[in-house]
């Protein structure tokens, strides 16, 4: 009987351990992927918001439905006169809330997806419930297949995708750019279409680029010199100018690197082509029929042998 | 090997145990119940900032490392030729399907939507990018897996069964209600037995095809749910975030795998007054230590390169997560490097404690101590969703309980102790083996 060696089983270990670090290294050599700018989104221009809300109770009346959204009451509110959600929820897709520094320095922030140009949440569903438009670019969620396993809010960077914890039948909830509702309609969504000040401009990622640019270079010094959604995590639809620090009004301050190409590359590196289990599995077979036939020849003798073998080893 | 290794283990069902952890078990149940009524924020703290709570950080990711036992035995004695842990491998597989099926369980209390889960099935929903969706469908195959390396000990009962019990409660209900006993019944045992007898001998030929398949399906899904929170870049802590996250779980489930079976073996001995399996053991945790450096090195060499030493040292909270889990496991193994502790009971079981603390506090650190989704979010799991947990546990354990009591799962003393005379005298063992067979 042979003595057993810790060098088989490291073996299997660092082979294993390879296809890691092989993936590790892969991760690093990406290249990223190909930003559509044909894709459609929102701009959002928080100098010109004036907190009106048009566009919170255009979203719910026109998505309630579909969207399974409800008016949240306040606590003050015992009459429950007013929709007053407290930040986006498993009623409410998009939410605009005031950050005030001082008398001077204020500014409203509106919420709703940013609709990435490589998802998070696409990426990690692990039943294709969410899905990004490959025309439109679109990132839509379908109720229908969701198992409510919530990674995609763990996932998401923005914290966008809200979950309903208080039903027996609960959904994900968040803006799928009125894919299913007024954008088939009215060819704009709904929040765009009601703004008053034309704080939100919705169109095509590249003509909305062109004209946050614009702003930009007319009115130096009006805005932070940053367009916000452009790079972050690998870029996103829905744009953001402010005159305010963008983490400041709640968005946070994120890499240029799309999460979801660390963690694909290192997942694909592990499974590509299902080689790697394949070939675990085979190898196994193989060292276990030689142990076990080995054994079966030399019978219960050796089993007294290799366990005497085994304890001068020690 | 043979069914011959195996015995059960001869007691009363009814124990007060028993009765504390139905107790448990259906408090849980009930809560689940209300869950599945009044839906997860009824029970539960969980937010949309921490959307995975205790039901998937410990049910799923850490108990499912804890029900690795029978990972690491099936390693160690059809990889590493070890046959001589052999009758250890039931009681380990016993453990490993509690484990799992109940993370299964859990996962079906926790998910909102679980009627829709048939997805998983169709090709056409299937996403490869998800590390979840392969840990869903790895766990699945595990689970059977070990049902069908768990099938022999049922057979074997079925095959040699009187049906006493039945046939007495049958009786009963006859002299009670006048209910007749249906009929062919006899017949129809006798068929069951007969099939069990028909079974046994060809899953026992394609067995080890399933067994080798029960080692690789956890290498996949162990890291892969180390994987899951790769693409939490931004919330997970640097000190737990980093693309080595699935080769940290694979190992960490090992040397968790290893020192489970050490305590579950020093437990149940205990608890069901047999002799101590100490010199398996002592050979078991030979090897921990070995895994536990590799790990511990890992984890302070990708530190290091990531530039992350500092953070580690800073004694912020982060930092003492971190410390404690370290120690734990660093504690743990530099006791088993002793060759004399490793003989002690006593020690042997703190150490493989102090490791399994350690292990899962690592699990508990990436999924939710180090797991910051932005300001203004907090979880502490309620008491509800604390108490379905501990209801799920307590299943788990009445089950192993009872079962060992029914199905010849532990390993037989008679075998063991001549094992351990032949160590001693190897030549009279063997003759003595040689006798027996005439
Ligand atoms: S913002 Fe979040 S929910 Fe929206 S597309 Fe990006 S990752 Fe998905
Ligand atoms: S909760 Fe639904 S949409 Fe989100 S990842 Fe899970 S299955 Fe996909
Ligand atoms: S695009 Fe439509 S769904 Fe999204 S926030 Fe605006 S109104 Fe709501």
């Amino acid at each position: 009987m042979k003595k057993p060696s810790r060098r088989d089983f490291l073996k299997i270990m660092g082979a294993s351990g390879a296809a890691l670090l092989a993936g590790r290294a892969g991760a690093e050599a990406s290249e990223s992927h190909a930003v559509n700018n044909d894709t459609l989104g929102m701009l959002y221009d928080a100098t010109k918001c004036v907190g009106c809300k048009a566009c919170m109770s255009a979203c719910k009346k026109v998505n309630s439905d579909y969207g399974s959204l409800a008016f949240e009451r306040a606590k003050f509110d015992s009459d429950g006169l007013w929709d007053a959600p407290e930040d986006l929820s498993g009623s409410t897709r998009t939410l605009i809330k005031l950050f005030k520094e001082s008398d001077k320095q204020w500014s409203y922030v509106k919420y709703s997806c940013m609709h990435c140009q490589k998802p998070s949440c696409v990426s990690v569903c692990p039943v294709s419930a969410m899905t990004r438009d490959k025309i439109t670019g679109t990132v839509d969620y379908n109720k229908d297949a969701c198992i409510g396993c919530r990674y995609c809010q763990i996932a998401c960077a923005f914290n966008i995708p809200k979950f309903q914890w208080d039903k027996a039948i609960p959904q994900i909830v968040k803006c799928d750019l009125c894919k299913n509702t007024n954008l088939v309609k009215k060819g704009i969504t709904a929040c765009a279409e009601v703004c008053p000040v034309g704080a939100i401009s919705f169109g095509k990622r590249k003509e909305l680029l062109e004209e946050a640019n614009k702003r930009l270079r007319e009115n130096p010094g009006k805005y932070i010199n940053h367009i916000y959604g452009e790079k972050e995590v690998g870029g996103a639809n829905h744009l953001y100018l402010s005159a305010m620090q963008f983490n400041k009004l709640g968005l946070p301050v994120l890499a240029e690197a799309a999460p979801a190409e660390f963690s694909e590359k290192i997942q694909h590196t592990i499974y590509k082509g299902f080689i790697a289990p394949v070939a675990l599995y085979g190898t196994l077979c193989f060292v276990a029929l030689k142990n076990i036939k080995g054994h079966g020849a030399a019978a219960k003798h050796s089993e007294t042998d290799e366990k005497g073998a085994s304890d001068h080893g020690a | 090997m043979g069914h011959d290794e195996y015995q059960r283990h001869d007691a009363k069902i009814l124990t007060p145990s028993f009765i504390v952890l139905l107790t448990l078990t259906l408090i849980g149940f009930g809560l689940i119940a209300l869950r599945f009524i009044k839906g997860i924020g009824a029970v539960s703290n969980m937010s949309d900032g921490y959307p995975w709570g205790i039901w998937i950080t410990y049910d799923v990711a850490t108990g499912t490392a804890i029900a690795c036992g029978g990972y690491a035995m099936a390693i160690l004695i059809y990889i590493r030729n070890h046959m001589h842990y052999h009758p250890m491998i039931r009681s380990a597989i016993l453990t490993s399907m509690f484990g799992y099926g109940l993370a299964g369980f859990s996962v079906m209390v926790d998910v909102g939507r679980p009627w829709n889960s048939y997805n998983f099935f169709i090709p056409s929903k299937w996403q490869a990018n998800s590390a979840m969706f392969e840990v869903a469908l790895c766990v699945m195959a595990y689970t059977t897996v070990l049902l069908l390396e768990f099938l022999p000990a049922v057979l074997t009962t079925l095959e040699k069964t009187e049906w006493k019990t039945l046939q007495y409660m049958l009786d009963k209900l006859h002299q009670r209600t006048g209910i007749n006993r249906p009929e062919r019944l006899d017949e129809r045992l006798e068929s069951v037995k007969e099939v069990a007898a028909w079974l046994k001998p060809r899953l026992d030929k394609v067995l080890i095809f399933v067994i080798v398949l029960g080692i690789t399906l956890p290498t996949m899904h162990q890291s892969s749910l180390g994987s899951l929170l790769l693409i939490a870049s931004t919330k997970v802590h640097p000190l737990w975030h980093t693309g080595f996250l699935p080769l940290l779980f694979l190992i960490n489930c090992m040397f968790i795998g290893y020192s489970i079976a050490i305590l579950e073996s020093v437990i149940s001995c205990y608890a069901f007054k047999r002799p101590f399996e100490t010199k398996e053991l002592s050979g078991l945790a030979r090897i921990v230590p070995w895994l536990t450096v590799i790990w511990l090195t890992v984890v302070i060499g990708d530190l290091a390169w990531r530039g992350q030493l500092m953070a580690a040292l800073s004694f912020d909270f982060y930092s003492r997560f971190f410390l404690l889990e370290f120690c734990l496991v660093a504690g743990g193994s530099m006791l088993l490097f002793s060759g004399r502790k490793r003989e002690s009971i006593r020690w042997l079981f703190a150490s493989a404690a102090l490791i399994v603390l350690g292990g899962a506090l690592y699990r508990f650190n990436v999924y939710l101590i180090g797991f910051n989704p932005g300001k203004g979010w907090h979880y502490f799991p309620s008491l509800a969703e604390l108490l379905i947990t501990v209801g799920i546990v307590a299943f788990e354990i009445l089950g192993y309980q009872v079962l060992v009591k029914i199905l010849p799962v532990l390993p037989k003393l008679h075998t063991r102790q001549q094992l351990d005379a032949a160590t001693e005298h190897v030549d009279t063992s063997a003759e003595h083996v040689v006798a027996e067979k005439a």
